[in-house]
């Protein structure tokens, strides 16, 4: 057991650090934050930014080679994400649907064609991705989802409604999870299918979100025809696809994360110390300490538990039901560690961008508004318990 | 970077887990926990001959030489077994006071038959305020003519009735910095003047003392390291003993947790095992994640503590914090998931309950630590 890295993967930290250095964009902050009015920059913009890094070789490193990728280890995957957050580099277009979820879908259980079709221009940014999983009435329990996919000779019609797409309007194609047979119980009747956006039929409804940006949408299909051949996997075993994806949701990625906890504290403990009360300031607050402290301890803890948890994928070769442990950490402490910035804020804490007098420009608020959504996307807090509990400790199934 | 047990390292443990199980199960605790001393000669001479006297000492004492981490993975199974007796107090504390400050000679003297088992001994650091920090230390050394004369009581000192060494923090002289004028000296148990009477505690597996200096007479042979300058060396030991003491009791924690999933599995309430109950696997499952993340700091802790030099007191702090919480908590929802059965003296939940407690506070507890990152991140 030991924490560091050879000096072959230092040398490898040093060349995507040189390479960041030069290529990463000066004034991309300026551009945005994914905030509504300027949606559409931000979206071009990050669409370059990707094609930049697909055209020096940093697109999907953990794709085997053959597919465009590095087949990077595992340490170097750490290394090059940890990389990019410490140059608080934004993260690629299709980074989190493309290429952490949709590629490795592909790549397991895709044909050749597919492979051919798809997964380069995933990684150049060509094609934008989202997934269709989540329903109106299929959240956190995903199998009992209604969308139904009818094979018509060559084409299965598709006609349902997914909800909570990210990045739906900006999307090319969708992952998609459609019921193929009604009869066969819930688990075993779900086909995967990859759906052209431009289809006719296909309807995007943006939803606005608690922080007032509109970043996911309601997607209607009315009678979409998909070609066979878009089927991924065998036909009603969409439900394995699905949890390949899943897995792969939970995996190393979350260091970049863990990162971004880090700078953020950095950022509050700077707060803590300019903001004054009861004629000291913040940081000189017992209170205030303990929690800064407590969210310090967190962010290193759930660095040696991502560290920890890489180990074991490097053993096993594949993500364990173990990342469902990490998920559940950083959302939760993610919240804990907002709910003290708002603290620090005082008041302050109610004016939001654009006001007189707001923070930061009311990134405070954004970020705790935020800090909602990671204890319910890729799997509730709860989900993640039920995993925990039946698959990793092996308790009775409720 | 490979953060996971090597082979060697998981031999180690599965070796020191199946040696407790058979020698040290909670049957034998208990008779224990009514011994006077709660230490048992027989389990000591078996546990030397396992090598874990030793263990850490360079081979030139007699020791094994292997790192901070082998160590930190056979007190996980000891937190497990709830081993209790002087094997902390010995080579966890004087151990690595002795390895740190000793003179080779002194080396010779006491780590070689620690090495052996044929040595027991303990710190004696706190005193009647409880608190971990030098302001506290206020027994005296003062310099005389056949050495220094010691005053003063020393509180909460584990294990001093079974010690034959009592390595003493005392002041030698008085300073503005509280930290300056501390010195360690290594003092016999049965030295005239020096009075130990044992504590009454909740958690009957670890036992203390109060130790008291009537005109002790220590010769200045006995001063372990340089005079007024032995706080550095103190913080050092307490720092690698913290991480030590994290170690137990992430095995403590997995210990209540296994218990309780063997139990939701068996226990049928409403027709069904309460492990189907998510009330009770959403416990079960936040106890995991404490679990885990506590043995994920401490390990980290451990990997930086193997190397000699490094300062390792923010990592100790970090995993403290973070454990004295997290046992805590899952000692507790050890006893509710058991039911009316966990709150019986019969059942051991209550063993780990209380050990939890007294582990909190042992070297500082939760929020003791957290302001001490706080200081040490610049805050």
């Amino acid at each position: 057991m030991h924490l560091r890295y050879t000096w072959e993967e230092e040398q490898y930290r040093d060349e995507v650090r040189a390479w960041l250095g030069a290529n990463l964009p000066r004034d991309w902050e300026d551009i945005g934050d994914g905030a509504s009015e300027n949606m559409d920059r931000w979206m071009a913009f990050l669409k370059d930014w990707q094609r930049k890094l697909y055209e020096a070789g940093w697109a999907g490193i953990s794709w085997p080679k053959e597919y465009g990728g590095r087949g990077a280890t595992i340490n170097e995957q750490l290394i090059f994400t940890e990389e990019m957050a410490l140059a608080k580099a934004p993260n690629s277009m299709n980074v989190a649907i493309g290429i952490e979820l949709v590629g490795p879908g592909i790549i397991h259980h895709g044909t050749e064609a597919q492979k051919l079709r798809y997964l380069r221009k995933i990684l150049s940014a060509e094609e934008i991705w989202c997934q269709g999983f989540s329903e109106p009435g299929a959240g956190s329990d995903l199998g009992s989802l209604q969308t139904r996919a009818v094979l018509e000779q060559d084409h299965f019609v598709v006609t349902g409604q997914k909800v909570w797409t990210s990045w739906a309007e900006y999307s090319d194609c969708c992952i998609l999870l459609a019921r193929t047979d009604p009869s066969a119980p819930k688990h075993r009747g779900i086909s995967c299918l990859l759906v052209d956006m431009r289809s006719p039929g296909v309807t995007i409804r943006p939803t606005v979100q608690i922080t007032g940006e509109a970043e996911f949408s309601e997607v209607f299909f009315d009678g979409v025809r998909v070609p066979r051949e878009n089927l991924v996997g065998e036909i009603n075993q969409g439900w394995m696809v699905a949890m390949t994806i899943l897995m792969h949701e939970r995996g190393t990625s979350a260091i970049g994360y863990q990162i971004r906890f880090r700078n953020e504290l950095d950022e509050l403990i700077r707060l803590a110390k300019s903001f004054e009360r009861d004629g000291r300031h913040a940081s000189e607050d017992p209170l205030i300490r303990q929690k800064l402290a407590q969210s310090y301890i967190e962010v290193e803890i759930l660095k040696y538990n991502i560290y920890r948890s890489a180990t074991q994928i490097m053993r096993s070769g594949k993500p364990g039901p173990e990342s469902s442990i990490t998920k559940l950490f950083w959302s939760e402490m993610d919240r804990r560690q907002k709910e003290a910035g708002m603290e620090i804020l005082g008041m302050y804490s109610q004016l939001v961008k654009g006001s007189k007098r707001a923070v930061d420009n009311g990134r405070w608020q954004r970020a705790f508004l935020w800090s909602r959504a990671g204890t319910i996307y890729a799997g509730s807090s709860e989900i993640q318990r039920n995993i925990i509990a039946e698959r990793v400790l092996g308790m009775p199934r409720g | 970077m490979e953060f996971g047990l090597t082979q060697e390292q998981e031999m180690i443990r599965s070796q020191a887990a199946e040696f407790l199980k058979n020698e040290c199960p909670t049957a034998f605790v208990r008779d224990l926990m009514k011994s006077t001393q709660g230490h048992s000669e027989e389990l000591w001479g078996k546990m030397s001959a396992m090598g874990w006297m030793g263990l850490i000492l360079p081979e030139e004492y007699g020791g094994s030489g292997l790192s901070f981490v082998e160590l930190v993975v056979v007190l996980e199974q000891m937190g497990r077994a709830l081993l209790p007796g002087a094997y902390f107090s010995s080579v966890l504390l004087a151990g690595l006071a002795l390895l740190e400050a000793g003179s080779d000679e002194q080396k010779n003297q006491w780590l070689v038959p620690l090495a052996q088992g044929k040595l027991k001994a303990t710190l004696a650091l706190t005193e009647p305020d409880g608190r971990w920090v030098a302001a506290g230390v206020r027994a005296t050394a003062q310099p005389s003519r056949q050495g220094y004369l010691a005053n003063g009581t020393k509180l909460f000192v584990p294990d001093a009735q079974v010690a034959d060494l009592i390595i003493c923090a005392l002041r030698t002289s008085v300073s503005t910095r509280l930290e300056d004028g501390i010195t360690l000296f290594a003092v016999d148990r049965d030295t005239e003047g020096l009075n130990i009477t044992p504590l009454k505690t909740m958690d009957e597996t670890r036992r203390l003392y109060e130790v008291s200096f009537e005109s002790v007479l220590v010769p200045g042979n006995r001063v372990i390291g340089i005079t007024d300058r032995g706080w550095p060396v103190i913080k050092s030991v307490i720092d690698r003993a913290t991480i030590g003491l994290c170690a137990e009791m992430v095995g403590g924690g997995q210990k209540v947790l296994d218990m309780c999933v063997e139990f939701s599995k068996s226990r049928v309430q409403f027709g069904r095992p309460i492990g189907s109950f998510q009330a009770i696997q959403h416990k079960c499952a936040d106890m995991l994640l404490l679990t885990e993340s506590a043995r994920s700091a401490v390990y980290s802790a451990a990997c930086f503590a193997s190397e000699k030099k490094s300062d390792v007191g923010l990592l100790a702090s970090i995993a403290k914090a973070y454990t004295s919480d997290a046992y805590t908590r899952v000692a507790g929802e050890g006893i509710q998931i058991h039911g009316g059965m966990g709150f019986t003296w019969e059942h051991d939940a209550h063993l780990y309950f209380k050990r939890a407690k007294s582990d909190e506070g042992t070297f500082g507890d939760a929020s003791y630590h957290r302001e001490r990152v706080a200081t040490l991140i610049g805050l």
